[in-house]
């Protein structure tokens, strides 16, 4: 990065507005050399600094009695009893993504991952959420495929199980996917670490990785702006991960925490040193002093300026007493990593940087961190929306030449078993096996449920208990209603986990919108925000902490208003834990219930290539009042599987109950006497779960907590051994077709994309 | 019994392989990769995961490893052996085992159960199974399409060396080839995962027979 000796040039090539510059100049009382203007320019940053979000994202509830850590540290940290506690979080790859898709997806896996050790915890578990546009074009199925790649390439050699996620396909995603990974770790209490640079004259370790030209300014000039049609000039800022080192920071860290003698640990990610660092000395309200000469580099010849904002990955910086900075040192030799003392902890609340025997920065930390600017930036609701032109979706090889969807406009459906089977194998339903079964999801062997139920689950080695792990996007009720998009996102994610039989404990969001100096990209923001908050209120679960993702633009083409929640349930005895497809077929009940309709839903997407109309109304309480039922239920054993009713309506979760075993079971539906059979079978709402009760005497009992929940509760059909799959509309088999035809259908629908 | 599981960089399994050495009744012992000692074990087994990152090629780096050295002593005197999937890659790029591990036909990484057949009983690590059981287990790898000449294929079908097969063969591997041992059996390398299948919450415990072979092979029972 030149920085030209023009001032407009100054403050653009670090990303900064010339206000941001003049306030610069005001809180230091002089023009800031290049190199503090560049530390000025990463911690200002949109992604750094969050300063469109931080304000509103206060209303979000993040207090609760399990909570240790919270939003603004490395991860949250939910205590789960018996001393144990959860690290979570997730953060959003998108614009690396974007630009290079398996190195911007495999660095997304290595950032989420440092950041779950920062707090001291074992990495145990990875989930992605990944968005994509309708994958009819070579340029969609080539991000498709490398960010799928990039990410099995990272996490499966890390060691550390992927185990969940989604893949959902809308045409707002169009060339900008979005790439959100989850990880959570463990982590006994008393081992707790945090990212605070505590303790005047501790020492600050830089591990890992040396320290390249790589990534110099993605977090201000990638990560916080739009894209651009050929952005692959935009290429050198997105950085090469190393999962090999990766894997090692992973275990000397374990060592190191384990053996207590790490007083702060931080990663580094976007902003590299100057972030690290300056959020370590932040939170603990210290100043730090960095001596430049002593960090290990890549190559000869660089700057200050770049060693400070180099984004080179796997690098972790460690605060350890200085006498135990060369234990340190011998345990990161073990693991083969260079470990430098590249500082030390001061009392002036500076950020000092030393290079060849002279000061080339010295910055207030505060200014740096939390007195960085935060906005208010203006927002307006939008005036209604002309629905654009439907368009085409790929649903991969048509079957008999049914309601296979076509360009412009939505065909009637034909036969309905055809329209069925077309639906299944379509991309957005299809068994999202192809891609699970890339990654391992086994490793560490504490994987109790697999990937391909409402959610996976792993167990805490040496209890009883199990994490319930999900992620939910809302992308496709997003661009209709950001606050009915950000309520479902938590409401489904909690209904997931709870659905296995968990408590949902803890969130952690990522919230991914377009330019926030849109107006009405803030108001979709504060809708979604104002969503997430009265369904965590509604649900009593707090939020840990996560990421904002603005700028997914492209060319003034905004994505949909994406909120991703990702859900933490405890369960507290894994062997009372329910699958999503029982072992034996049995009686299907429908637990709960709310309008449905086809507007949003995911039928509507298929059928016409964009969804629109209406949000489905919200019920909060009858969704707490479902999730509770579920919960017990499966807490007593009245239930031997249970499947939230949510993509694709009432027939496909059925479908996938009764399809996903290796021999699929038949399926009985009865659908309701009133109304469209197209809507009952495939509309959207409410707040629904399937469950096949384990028996008469269970079937009384859970009728009778419904009963008293007031949770609606009835047999809507079943599952058999007679291999085949029968819809009744009223009296008439509406949808009849052989189970094994069903089960190819949605099996082998992806085998084309990947 | 004492068994020791080798911990290369990059390996991933090792902690796996203890837990599972465990549960099936041995002391289990971590054993470092650079110590070229390997005293005072029963058995030893190399672990999955990405030794060195795959560098160079799956398993080449850690064939050099200070510690091969002891384990083809602890080889050359008998011990017992166990490669499992990257440990499968080191034993042949040892040259402890015929063949070479390459990418899976279709490029892709699996991670996904398959069906098995015992094809013998004779190794360590096969006694307590039956040639011609069926076993279920998890595989998670990119590189396991197993390759050898064709002549080299018929000598070790004809010296009893095809240790498992797959059932369908999924990723191409010459003679569906799931895991082989050397010359004498006590050395043995398979690309599924028996030490992801030792408990019955994991998904079952197919995998414990592998692990108590080791126990019947140490007592001399052997089967016809």
């Amino acid at each position: 990065m030149s920085l030209s000796a023009s001032p407009e040039a100054r403050w653009t090539s670090v990303g900064l507005t010339e206000e941001e510059y003049r306030e610069i100049v005001r809180r230091l009382g002089r023009e800031p050399n290049d190199v503090e203007l560049g530390l000025f320019g990463v911690m200002w940053s949109e992604h750094c600094s969050y300063k469109s979000s931080r304000k509103l994202l206060k209303i979000l509830p993040s207090a609760g009695e399990r909570v240790r850590l919270g939003p603004g540290e490395n991860a949250g940290v939910l205590d789960i009893g018996g001393g144990w506690a959860v690290a979570l979080r997730i953060e959003s790859h998108n614009h690396p993504s974007a630009v290079e898709p398996y190195q911007g997806a495999a660095t997304g896996v290595g950032g989420i991952v440092r950041d779950i050790l920062s707090t001291g915890a074992r990495p145990v578990a990875l989930l992605d959420a990944l968005s994509f546009g309708l994958p009819d074009s070579p340029r969609d199925r080539a991000l498709l495929r490398g960010i799928v790649e990039g990410i099995g390439g990272y996490g499966n050699c890390l060691g550390v199980p992927t185990v969940g996620g989604e893949t959902v396909f809308h045409s707002g995603y169009d060339g900008q996917p979005l790439v959100n990974v989850m990880c959570v770790g463990l982590v006994r209490l008393e081992r707790l670490v945090r990212g605070r640079a505590e303790g005047e004259g501790n020492v600050l370790m830089l591990v890992g990785a040396r320290t390249g030209r790589d990534g110099i300014h993605g977090a201000s000039l990638l990560a916080s702006r739009g894209l651009s049609e050929g952005g692959e000039d935009k290429r050198p800022a997105v950085q090469v991960g190393d999962p090999f080192i990766g894997k090692r920071l992973i275990e000397a860290c374990a060592e190191l925490v384990e053996a207590g003698w790490v007083a702060g640990l931080t990663d580094l990610g976007a902003a590299g040193l100057t972030s690290a660092a300056a959020e370590a000395a932040g939170r603990a309200g210290r100043g730090v002093v960095l001596e430049l000469d002593r960090v290990p580099l890549r190559e000869d010849g660089m700057t200050p300026y770049e060693i400070m904002l180099s984004e080179s990955q796997e690098r972790m910086l460690i605060i350890a007493t200085p006498e135990g900075a060369g234990r340190v040192e011998a345990a990161c030799r073990r693991w083969g990593l260079e470990a430098a003392a590249v500082g030390r902890v001061t009392g002036d609340g500076y950020l000092r940087v030393r290079w060849r025997g002279r000061e080339v920065a010295a910055v207030p930390v505060r200014d740096l961190t939390e007195a960085a600017p935060a906005y208010e930036r203006p927002w307006r609701a939008p005036a209604p929306v002309t629905p654009e032109p439907g368009r085409g979706v790929a649903a991969g090889p048509s079957r008999g030449g049914a309601a296979a969807p076509s360009h412009g406009g939505a065909p009637r459906p034909a036969d309905p078993s055809e329209a069925f089977l077309d639906f299944l194998s379509s991309v957005h339903v299809a068994s999202r096996a192809p891609v699970y079964r890339r990654y391992d999801h086994e490793v560490q062997t504490n994987t109790v449920l697999r990937p391909g139920h409402d959610a996976a689950v792993i167990r805490v080695r040496g209890t009883r208990k199990g994490l319930a792990l999900a992620t939910d996007g809302a992308g496709r009720w997003g661009g209709l209603d950001p606050y009915y998009a950000g309520a479902i996102a938590v409401a489904e994610a909690a209904r997931n986990v709870s659905c296995v039989g968990a408590e949902p404990i803890g969130l952690t969001d990522c919230l991914n919108f377009g330019n926030p100096e849109d107006p009405h990209v803030m108001w979709q923001f504060r809708r979604a925000l104002e969503g997430i908050r009265d369904a965590c209120l509604a649900l009593g679960i707090p939020v840990t902490g996560g990421n904002v993702s603005f700028y997914n633009e492209t060319d003034g083409r905004q994505i949909p208003p994406t909120p991703v929640v990702g859900m933490v349930g405890l369960i507290e005895d894994i062997e009372r834990l329910v699958p999503s497809s029982p072992r034996c077929p049995g009686a299907l009940w429908l637990l709960g219930g709310g309008a449905v309709s086809q507007e949003g839903s995911l039928w509507q997407m298929w059928r016409e290539g964009r969804v629109h109309g209406q949000c489905p109304p919200l019920d909060l309480s009858l969704e707490a009042a479902v999730q509770a039922l579920v919960r017990e239920a499966a807490g007593h054993g009245w239930i031997r599987a249970a499947h939230d009713v949510s993509d694709g309506g009432l027939l496909v979760a059925a479908a996938e109950m009764a399809l996903s075993p290796e021999i699929p079971w038949g399926l009985r539906l009865q659908l309701p006497e009133a109304g469209d059979a197209w809507t009952a079978a495939y509309g959207e709402g409410g707040a629904r779960v399937l469950v096949v009760p384990a028996g008469p005497e269970a079937e009384r009992a859970l009728m009778r907590r419904a009963e008293e929940r007031a949770v609606p509760c009835r047999e809507v059909g079943r599952l058999t051994e007679d291999g085949r799959v029968i819809v009744k509309s009223g009296r008439d088999a509406w949808v009849d077709v052989a189970a094994e035809r069903a089960a190819r259908a949605w099996k082998e629908g992806w085998a084309w994309l990947l | 019994m004492r068994l020791g599981v080798v911990i290369f960089p990059g390996s991933n399994c090792d902690r796996d392989a203890l837990a599972a050495a465990e549960i099936a009744g041995y002391e289990a012992v971590p054993l470092w990769h650079g110590e070229s000692a390997v005293e005072g074990v029963d058995a030893i087994i190399l672990p999955g995961g990405f030794s060195y990152g795959d560098a160079l090629r799956a398993g080449a780096l850690a064939a050099t490893a200070p510690v091969m050295a002891g384990v083809r002593r602890f080889a050359a005197r008998g011990g017992a052996v166990l490669g499992i999937c990257n440990g499968f890659q080191i034993l042949c790029e040892a040259g402890l085992l015929p063949g070479a591990l390459t990418r899976n036909r279709d490029l892709a990484f699996h991670c996904h159960d398959v069906a098995l057949t015992v094809v013998t009983a004779r190794t360590p690590w096969t006694r307590a199974l039956a040639p011609g059981e069926r076993l279920v287990l998890p595989v998670a790898h990119g590189e396991g399409r197993y390759v050898v000449p064709p002549e080299e294929l018929d000598r070790l079908e004809a010296q009893d060396q095809i240790v498992f097969r797959y059932e369908d063969n999924f990723n191409g591997s010459c003679g569906a080839v799931a895991g082989v041992c050397n010359r004498a059996g006590n050395v043995v390398g398979m690309m599924p995962h028996p030490e992801r299948r030792v408990e019955a919450v994991l998904g079952g415990e197919a995998g414990l027979g592998v692990f108590r072979s080791l126990r019947l092979a140490a007592a001399g029972v052997t089967r016809p």
